[in-house]
């Protein structure tokens, strides 16, 4: 990497050192995306006020990504220790099975207190399955595939268990409000924020994504020197539970109803997804939050791409499918430079094999688990 | 936890050796599979077809548990064999049905796109070094996204030698029988642990797996061997996807979604690490096996709901984890 990193700035300056920021390539990626809908929607950009509620694609790409977005949040530290949470879905299902059987339940759905008492259950709920999760990973040593696996089959079934297998439905106003709107704005979006903002602040103002840092490079040798590795891989799980239980109450609120067959399906791979996207290395090690809110927005700004310039349903896939292949490549350095390689030497005979000019990975790696500005 | 403590303070060196043994968990995640279907057997009378059914319902899922074992192996993973099993099941009854095509070459072209689908990824994964849990994860995407434009229904295999070979039966002792497909994923299974424990390129499978920096300082053709790896993984999908058209005669652009955890599933409970360079394709069978037996023992019981079974399918791989852990003991590292 060094190599043609220090050739590459040498010939392009200060645009060389703005590509090598964490952030630049999700960001430019981003803004890519945003702009490409111009030419097909030209009030792409515009943003109303209709019944008092702010409308337009700018405010709906944050709404329709925040449980995406919240997952992927709370996916970010578990990644970042080297693990993987493939049970978020399941859980969202539970979170919002539990929140919607105890207020379709009640005498009064509008009471304050009634809502209040669902939410707190429900993310009591959503964080027991998280402590499952983290002490399988970080007690019992499983491999998170498989010990998140487990929750993935079977936390589905509880929450059909919940629901009875039924849809239940609810007609709560102060319920509906989380997946609704506050102040004319999605209330998604301040629950993004002040999540996102709590990371930020708890994981570069404290220790502690230091902590997870060191955890993701090496457990053991962070547990030589000291960090408790168990108690930060079980954090980071329930942690990563309640988000996934807040995306669960967000989804169930904005619906209306709890279904548990269909909350939250394959969100994991999304979630996942938008971490990768956003610059986190599924190797552990290192994270960044601005990264992975970027990451979600990318994948959503996407979905309502394919859907304004009209593609056709079935192609749908293809399409995302394709984009997100070009999305890692443009994010890959060893694609950057063979593609620049390409460029500066026209006609000049073959690119030089890259992988032997390549650093070993491994050290690489843990020389970089040093904390990104975020 | 009880048993691990005893056998490490006994130190007698038969224990120490047995414990250090990288074949100890297949032996005990075998003995586990042998003493669950004993139970299974006292407790709902099971008659001799229902090993053999076991090797045929689940035929599709080892063979594409063998191509995920070889990329464990390399210490990466392949998300992209349910939406290959699903492309290759729309290709195929498509190429014969609609197109008319021979059906030997509609079945090769389906393993060239398998294989040729893996290797691209391979491709991705080694030179472009994007993560292979994404690289497999945007195949997973385009493989569905393709089948799905391909047809949105599925598709009825119209040739009769589909029918003819799915029907086929292989006597085995005792009035019990051996589909095709079982047959092959057994062949398939034998040809893997061949190639893994008998020739170069398995010792570099294992090799990479272990270090990939030690495998290029080394001089081992870390490039080759890594792009080979998906490339047999995609060929195996592919395969599954041909032994699953056996299984149910038609192309279901929606067929095996979600197959990928199982097979990475058998192969992490067959005892193979997901860091790579340890663990075995027979423990993948094993594995396989055990996720069916827990299916088929469950609708045995037969009195469950459907919410019920995905409870007690989950109990029944937690506790099986657990106790593959207190036996086998917890040496070996993440």
């Amino acid at each position: 990497m060094s190599a043609t990193k220090s050739t590459g700035e040498a010939r392009a300056g200060g645009w060389a050192a703005l590509g090598r920021r964490p952030l630049f390539w999700p960001l430019a990626i981003l803004a890519a995306l945003l702009l490409f809908n111009l030419p097909f929607t030209p009030d792409f950009f515009d943003v109303s006020v209709k019944e008092g509620h702010l409308v337009g694609s700018l405010i709906n790409i944050p709404f329709f990504a925040t449980p995406v977005l919240l997952i992927a949040l709370g996916m970010t530290p578990v990644i970042a220790t080297g693990g993987i949470d493939l049970s978020v879905g399941a859980v969202m299902a539970i979170s919002g099975a539990v929140a919607c059987r105890i207020i379709s339940r009640a005498p009064d759905q509008n009471s304050i207190l009634l809502v209040l008492g669902a939410i707190g259950l429900a993310l009591l709920a959503a964080m027991a399955a998280g402590l499952f999760n983290g002490v399988m990973v970080g007690r019992l040593g499983v491999q998170p595939i498989i010990a998140t696996l487990i929750l993935l089959v079977a936390g589905r079934g509880v929450a059909q268990l919940i629901t009875d297998g039924f849809i239940l439905t609810e007609l709560s106003k102060p319920y509906g409000v989380i997946g609704g709107y506050a102040l004319g704005i999605p209330t998604g979006v301040f629950l993004i924020a002040a999540f996102a903002a709590g990371l930020v602040f708890l994981t570069r103002r404290t220790a502690l994504g230091l902590l997870i840092e060191s955890v993701g490079g090496n457990a053991e040798a962070a547990r030589l020197a000291g960090v408790r590795a168990q108690r930060i891989k079980i954090l980071v799980y329930v942690l990563c539970g309640l988000m996934a239980g807040v995306a669960g109450l967000w989804n169930s609120s904005s619906l209306g109803g709890a279904d548990a067959n269909n909350a939250g399906l394959w969100i994991e791979l999304d979630a996942i997804l938008a971490v990768v996207i956003g610059g986190t290395s599924l190797t552990g090690g290192r994270f960044s939050i601005g990264g992975t809110v970027v990451g979600a927005l990318i994948l959503q700004t996407l979905k309502t791409t394919i859907f304004t310039i009209g593609i056709p349903a079935q192609a749908n896939m293809v399409f995302e499918a394709v984009v997100v292949i070009l999305i890692c490549l443009l994010q890959s350095a060893e694609f950057r430079a063979r593609i620049s390689g390409a460029f500066h030497r026209r006609g000049g005979g073959r690119t030089p094999p890259l992988v032997e000019a390549e650093p070993p990975v491994v050290p690489t790696q843990t020389v970089e688990a040093a904390p990104w500005p975020s | 936890m009880a048993v691990l403590r005893l056998g490490t303070s006994g130190r007698t060196d038969v224990a120490n050796r047995l414990l250090r043994d990288r074949r100890l968990p297949i032996v005990v995640t075998a003995l586990l599979l042998i003493a669950l279907y004993l139970w299974g057997a006292y407790r709902y009378s099971f008659d001799g077809q229902v090993a053999p059914n076991l090797l045929i319902n689940n035929a599709y899922l080892i063979v594409a548990a063998v191509g995920a074992t070889f990329v464990i192996l390399t210490g990466g993973i392949d998300l992209s064999v349910g939406s290959l099993v699903g492309f290759s099941t729309v290709l195929l009854s498509l190429l014969v049905t609609k197109y008319h095509w021979p059906l030997w070459l509609a079945g090769l072209i389906v393993l060239i796109v398998g294989t040729t689908g893996g290797a691209l990824m391979g491709g991705m994964v080694h030179y472009f070094r994007v993560q292979p849990f994404i690289a497999t994860l945007t195949g997973l995407f385009l493989f569905r996204g393709l089948s799905l434009m391909l047809t949105k229904d599925s598709v009825q295999v119209s040739d009769k030698t589909v029918a003819s070979i799915a029907q086929f039966h292989i006597p085995l002792p005792g009035g019990a029988f051996l589909s095709v497909g079982a047959a092959l994923s057994l062949v398939v299974v034998a040809a893997a642990a061949v190639i893994l424990h008998g020739t170069r390129f398995g010792r570099r499978v294992y090799a990479l797996g272990g270090s990939e920096q030690s495998s290029l300082l080394m001089g081992l053709p870390v490039a080759r061997t890594k792009i080979a790896v998906y490339a047999i993984s995609g060929f195996c999908s592919a395969l599954a996807g041909l032994v699953f058209i056996l299984y149910i005669q038609s192309g279901n652009p929606r067929a095996a979604i979600g197959m990928e955890l199982d097979a990475i599933a058998a192969v992490v409970i067959g005892g193979t690490l997901l860091t790579g360079g340890v663990g075995y394709v027979v423990g993948s069978l094993i594995g396989v096996l055990l996720i069916g037996l827990i299916k088929t023992l469950i609708s045995a019981e037969g009195t469950l709901n459907s919410w019920w079974i995905k409870i007690a399918t989950g109990a029944l791989l937690l506790v099986f984890i657990l106790l593959q852990r207190i036996v086998s003991g917890r040496k070996l590292k993440q």
